[in-house]
């Protein structure tokens, strides 16, 4: 039996209405987690079967987009007999604020897994401010 | 693994119990929903490809048994877990340890199982132990 929280599935990507992608392949949204460290944010994300060759990752404006492509696997003369997942491309789009120093960006991958580190720009950084009296 | 009592009568493809199992957990749910790590079973007669997207796991850390009819995924995942309080905006992958069964319709050749990970998905070859193969049975004219 299979608990509430264990239980997971693979999560399509949404479109936009009317707007259609010129490849029929799936476009999943990659599981991603967020966490705010004192110097930089760091984002790591599940792309299993991408590595850095098949990974793009772009910044235009404030919005930071993660494509990755996955290579069809299907082994010839095999037959599926039970699947739970299905193999696509990923992508995931997210909106960062003015505290990242857009400069200095890095991006790691290993396994499968994606590590953004998303520095804080200097003037994010807590500064107190000197009250003199008047 | 879910066994219902299955009518023995209809039983002739050995495949088919792979198709009660999908429907089984998609049914009432409306929705395949699964443990995590998630797993695609993949047959040709005389073998059987199991694939499953592990991403960062180290392979290692999984611990792959082959019993019989039966093989079995054990391992771990654990995600940084270096944050205290307020700084984790987003929580949404899975970690933890798992335990996943597959039963496979016939029993496999524990000396010849190959298992590869790479780019975060995990490749089991299971072949067919030869005991198990079906043998020709001749018929003789008279």
């Amino acid at each position: 039996m299979t608990d509430a929280n264990r239980e997971m599935t693979k999560k399509e990507a949404s479109i936009p209405e009317g707007v259609e992608r010129t490849k029929p392949r799936s476009v999943f949204k990659p599981d991603v987690d967020i966490m705010e460290q004192k110097d930089d944010t760091v984002l790591t994300a599940d792309l299993p079967g991408v590595d850095e060759r098949s990974l793009d990752i772009t910044l235009e404006k404030s919005v930071i987009t993660i494509r990755g492509t996955v290579a069809p696997e299907i082994p010839a003369g095999f037959r599926l007999v039970y699947g739970e997942y299905a193999v696509g491309d990923y992508e995931r789009a997210f909106t960062l604020s003015d505290e990242v120093d857009k400069d200095r960006i890095q991006a790691t991958v290993k396994n499968g897994v994606l590590k953004l580190v998303l520095p804080k720009a200097a003037a994010a950084k807590a500064r107190r401010i000197s009250v003199t009296g008047a | 693994m879910l066994w219902t009592d299955i009518d023995r009568f209809g039983l002739l493809d050995p495949w088919s119990v792979f198709g009660r199992l999908n429907r089984a957990a998609s049914g009432p749910l409306a929705s395949s929903t699964s443990e995590f790590p998630l797993i695609n079973v993949w047959a040709d007669g005389d073998k059987m490809l199991v694939t499953s997207e592990l991403p960062g796991v180290d392979p290692r850390d999984v611990d792959i048994s082959v019993t019989g009819k039966t093989v079995t995924l054990r391992g771990s995942r654990m995600t940084e877990d270096t944050c205290v309080g307020e700084c984790r905006h987003r929580r949404e992958r899975w970690s933890g340890t798992f335990t996943r069964s597959i039963e496979l319709p016939f029993v496999v050749d524990q000396d010849k199982v190959e298992a590869r990970y790479s780019r975060g998905v995990l490749h089991l070859a299971l072949p067919r132990a030869e005991a198990d193969r079906p043998r020709k049975i001749a018929i003789q004219a008279e």
